[in-house]
């Protein structure tokens, strides 16, 4: 399954509502403002990093640098582009976005 | 209503759809116009789940009184889900325990699942719909 | 492989519809199938003509438009929601039609994927 997360984790709850629900060996991309919880120093990256252990980590590249983010991204993190989320969506058999 | 108990899209297929209520009601539009599609759902004869995670379980709240804030009140549609034959209502219970609620205090018989059952529940649909 | 896209907020006060037509120009590039993109919620604004963002914006409605003229979309606008919010066929950009959300339950049975993009 692929969850995708749109809200920053410093702001809502969407983040870790997700991490809750996704089960081993899931797919995680964040895109828009939630791009943020993977990136170096944010609040939420203890919680990326401990998640990434279990499920596959992906941010939406031209999110990232919409943000001025582009090179603050998590280790473990993989940045994907707009084509790298279709490809997800379709290997996935279903997908919930949080909104 | 009599309109929907003949919709169709003629294929015959049954997908699993799961509609997930994420959202208090009244303060935005996403649990009264997410019920609508549910309904509409079940009149294609899918198989509907519908779930209550987080300020979602606030929806199913007993003694909602709208009437001071000028909304209609949907709460009484979670009432008649039963007569559309949609069944299986969950809520999550760690959402629950969070907001001090327990199931006497919901307007609808509900199945109080674990995070780990959840979890399966939901990459098991074909669609899942978050509102 | 067929994907259908769900967009339930309007345009520019929300990223959801910018990401949705992204995430449709993507999958048509790459050769899946983009049959319908339903609006719902405030989704609905999406398909006025009415707007007139600044030159140096983007136009998020007309691009909605263009890729369902290049590419045979099929833009559908949730009839319920549109009334409240007073989208009427008199309002309509190129490509958007009005109809039921029976148009969204189709999407989820007949398509491979069904994404959503919203608030």
């Amino acid at each position: 399954m692929l969850h995708i997360v749109n809200k920053s984790a410093t702001d809502r709850g969407s983040l870790e509502s997700c991490l809750r629900m996704a089960t081993k060996g899931s797919a995680v991309l964040l895109i828009e403002d939630a791009v943020y919880a993977a990136t170096t120093g944010n609040a939420a990256a203890a919680k990326i990093q401990a998640a990434a252990a279990d499920l596959k980590i992906y941010a939406l590249g031209p999110d990232l640098a919409a943000r001025g983010m582009a090179g603050r991204v998590l280790d473990g993190v993989n940045v994907v582009d707009y084509g790298g989320f279709v490809d997800l969506v379709a290997e996935h058999s279903n997908c919930q976005s949080w909104l | 209503m009599s309109d929907m108990d003949e919709m169709e899209d003629g294929s015959g297929i049954v997908k699993k759809f799961m509609f997930l209520n994420r959202k208090a009601p009244h303060g935005t539009v996403y649990a009264l116009e997410g019920l609508e599609v549910v309904l509409i759902t079940a009149a294609f004869d899918q198989d509907v789940s519908m779930v209550f995670t987080d300020d979602g379980v606030y929806q199913l709240m007993k003694g909602i009184d709208s009437k001071g804030i000028e909304v209609k009140d949907f709460s009484k549609t979670y009432r008649a889900l039963e007569g559309y034959d949609i069944e299986k209502l969950y809520v999550d219970q760690a959402s629950m325990d969070a907001r001090g609620l327990t199931e006497d205090d919901l307007i609808v018989d509900v199945t109080v699942l674990a995070v780990d059952e959840m979890a399966n529940l939901m990459a098991e649909q074909d669609v899942v719909i978050s509102f | 492989m067929q994907f259908g896209i769900l967009v339930n907020e309007g345009p520019y006060s929300h990223q959801a519809s910018d990401s949705a037509f992204l995430f449709a120009r993507a999958a048509l590039e790459k050769g899946y199938k983009v049959p319908r993109v339903f609006f719902y919620h405030d989704g609905v604004y999406n398909a006025s003509r009415l707007a007139t963002p600044p030159q140096d914006d983007r136009n998020v409605g007309a691009r909605w438009s263009k890729l369902a003229a290049d590419h045979g979309v099929d833009l559908v606008v949730c009839v319920a929601a549109a009334q409240r919010r007073g989208i009427t066929d008199g309002v309509l950009g190129d490509n958007f039609r009005i109809s039921g959300l029976g148009q969204l339950v189709e999407m989820g049975i007949q398509y491979d994927r069904l994404v959503t993009f919203g608030d």
